[in-house]
């Protein structure tokens, strides 16, 4: 009997032992403390902003562009970059790590950006634009990697690159980095503006300009001495027009706010962008801030001119009466409504011909494509409902698409040279894009 | 030569924005055969109207008239198709069926380079807007062609899109696109008015698979059971027909349809 309620006692005091015990010791929320809490959300709010300035800089270097097939997820990779040279495959940049950059470090992509080495130290093909991206600081870099590291990552093999001998030798690509590559940040140019100088950082590192405004070369290297002096574009078969020439798109007599409209809506009092240039606008320019497009305006009007070809001479602007009367006509029966009967347009929804660079430079493939293609500007935030030129593609043969353009280049004081029935048959060959 | 006949509007159609002075320049095979579906439309009385038509025309610079002049060669200027045969009529269509067809050629999930081309850049919204504006036009409709093809491939035609066929398992075309064929909201469009030549391109180009449309895909169960002679007698009598007087399409799922579809969402 009295075994019993020691018992009990025993079993009541180690239950109410093990009662404190576990009411000390279970998990519960750690008690908010004013100071840890302002930590953590400051550490949350630093990590935020990284990531949104990360997400900003990707814009400004139109990552996306390359990095996501159509209609694929964003930044899987997994499509094909025709070059001269063969397919390039672009690769996963989602931070899945067996098959995206999941596993590289700031560090690491930073190295990847600023010199054009993977994380397993392969040489990248200039494809990647790294010898722009050499340019970009590494704090700039650090926010890319950390936004990247965010975004959803998505399982999808990288496919090999389907290039031509000897080019898919990598081996090759240490000449190409001699030849072609200056590895290096973007210096500030101290007798200049910071606004000019924030303008030089963005066209000249995330901005890639130079990849499709300067001329590339048989072996696709672009070379230094001939920046922004516009080129065709490989396997695109658009020109690139110069940003250095008054006679093409040199922006010397434009308003920054012609400049900035162009490059941020689309649209323009100037002029209009169309193909691969309408591309940048759509998926990068049109996301930038007002100041930083303002910024590449001022950078990019004070280029300095130099004309790499003389004006044409009056002989080669010489046109045949009864091309030009037939051009007039096709003008004033299927332009005028658009382009206004002094082709002075009605912009910005339609551009002005008259006096329009893009209509009077050297190169006549954009004009002529636009004829038999037509085109859409980009909907753009500051533009959505952008208006639109038809195909003519189906209603004028080569010689009228021939003397159409030939009008437009030499009419109302342009400056153009006529173009040949051959010139247009070249291009209705392609396939539009 | 039965092949050709179904096959060959379906080849011409992928590269007539290559040939643009078809007529004249690069006559292939399967043009010749093409040109007998053709003839009734390039010598129908409305010609020179409809090559007016195709021409850039607007009131008022602000407007979705003027913001799709991009168009109106290829379409017309209200949507009513033009001369060539290639080119659909697309005023009157469901706007949720032209809003995603824009996306599928924005996105490239329907391929046709020229239309790839011409919106690749344009937002949802827009699109949006684009399809709205055609899906409530009317404008008339162009004269009726004269079937080229012998009375007994017009019946099998007509009875496919009637009564479909119980034996390959194929409904009657009429059972989603309507009783008057002029489709149903919001998704599946009216095949009034449109010519033979890209009636039998469309089937064909689904039968192979270049053609999708949202899953269910009820178009690939179908096109897949349709041999050549099914096209090209569902394609000419479908086109013989006179236009509905009104060609809006039927409201949205009234009724049970044969197949799911995934254009029409969920039910």
């Amino acid at each position: 009997m009295r075994l019993a309620p020691r018992i009990i006692v025993t079993l009541l005091v180690i239950a109410g032992v093990a009662a404190i015990a576990l009411a000390l010791l279970r998990p519960r929320p750690l008690a908010p403390s004013p100071a840890s809490s302002a930590a953590a959300s400051a550490t949350s709010d630093a990590m935020t902003q990284l990531i949104n300035k990360g997400e900003y800089l990707a814009r400004a270097g139109d990552c996306v562009a390359c990095h996501t097939a159509p209609g694929g997820r964003e930044f899987a990779g997994a499509r094909a970059m025709p070059t001269p040279f063969g397919n390039i495959w672009v690769p996963n940049i989602t931070p899945d790590e067996e098959t995206g950059i999941g596993l590289y470090t700031a560090d690491e992509f930073y190295r990847m950006m600023h010199t054009g080495i993977s994380r397993d130290g392969k040489l990248l093909y200039p494809a990647m634009p790294f010898a722009s991206y050499t340019k970009v600081t590494r704090e700039d870099s650090d926010a890319i990697h950390a936004y990247l590291m965010s975004v959803p990552p998505v399982k999808q093999m990288n496919r090999p690159h389907e290039l031509r001998f000897p080019y898919n030798n990598r081996e090759l690509l240490v000449g190409w980095r001699t030849l072609y590559f200056r590895e290096g940040e973007y210096k500030s140019d101290p007798g200049q503006s910071a606004q000019w100088n924030r303008g030089g950082y963005l066209v000249q590192g995330l901005g890639h300009c130079a990849m499709c405004h300067t001329a590339v070369n048989v072996l696709g290297g672009s070379s230094e001495s001939k920046a922004f002096e516009g080129g065709m574009i490989p396997n695109q078969n658009w020109y690139a027009p110069s940003l250095t020439s008054n006679r093409e798109a040199g922006l010397g007599n434009w308003s920054i706010k012609e400049i900035t409209d162009l490059l941020q809506v689309g649209v323009s009092h100037r002029s209009t962008v169309y193909g691969p240039m309408a591309e940048v606008v759509y998926n990068s320019l049109q996301y930038l801030s007002d100041a930083d497009v303002e910024a590449m305006a001022v950078y990019l009007k004070a280029l300095p001119q130099r004309d790499s070809e003389p004006p044409p001479t009056s002989q080669a602007r010489l046109v045949r009466p009864e091309v030009m009367e037939s051009g007039r006509r096709i003008y004033e029966k299927q332009c005028a409504m658009c382009h206004g009967e002094e082709g002075k347009g009605q912009p910005p929804a339609y551009p002005p011909l008259a006096g329009n660079q893009s209509i009077t430079m050297s190169s006549p493939v954009n004009s002529i494509r636009m004829v038999l293609n037509g085109g859409y500007p980009p909907g753009t935030k500051k533009n959505p409902r952008s208006h639109g030129m038809p195909p003519f593609n189906h209603i004028l043969n080569d010689e009228e698409v021939a003397a159409v353009v030939t009008y437009i280049r030499v009419a109302w004081e342009n400056s153009g040279t006529p173009v040949t029935p051959g010139q247009a048959n070249e291009l209705r060959k392609l396939l539009p894009e | 030569m039965k092949k050709l006949l179904a096959i060959g509007p379906a080849l011409s159609f992928i590269s007539a924005h290559r040939l643009p002075r078809r007529r004249t320049t690069r006559r292939g095979p399967w043009n010749a055969v093409g040109a007998a579906l053709l003839g009734a439309a390039l010598l129908a009385p409305d010609l020179a109207l409809a090559q007016h038509e195709a021409l850039p025309a607007f009131k008022q610079l602000n407007s979705m008239e003027a913001r799709v002049q991009g168009c109106v060669t290829c379409h017309g200027q209200s949507g009513q198709g033009t001369a060539n045969g290639y080119f659909p009529r697309i005023a009157g269509k469901p706007a949720g069926y032209l809003y995603n067809q824009l996306v599928a050629f924005r996105d490239g999930t329907r391929r046709y380079p020229p239309m790839n081309y011409l919106v690749a850049y344009l937002p949802d919204p827009y699109l949006r807007e684009i399809a709205e504006h055609f899906a409530q036009l009317r404008p008339p409709f162009a004269a009726r062609e004269q079937p080229t093809v012998d009375p007994g491939v017009l019946a099998r035609g007509e009875a496919l899109v009637a009564q479909g066929d119980a034996l390959k398992g194929i409904p009657a075309c009429a059972a989603c696109h309507g009783a008057g064929l002029t489709g149903m909201n919001p998704g599946i469009p009216g095949l009034v008015g449109l010519r033979p030549t890209y009636i039998a391109a469309q089937l064909t180009r689904w039968r192979v698979g270049e053609r999708h449309a949202a899953e269910p895909d009820c178009m690939k169960r179908i096109s897949t059971r349709l041999s050549d002679t099914d096209i090209a007698a569902v394609s000419s009598w479908l086109a013989s027909r006179d236009p509905p007087r009104d060609p809006s399409p039927e409201s949205s799922n009234l009724v049970r349809m044969p197949f799911a579809c995934g254009s029409q969402g969920p039910r």
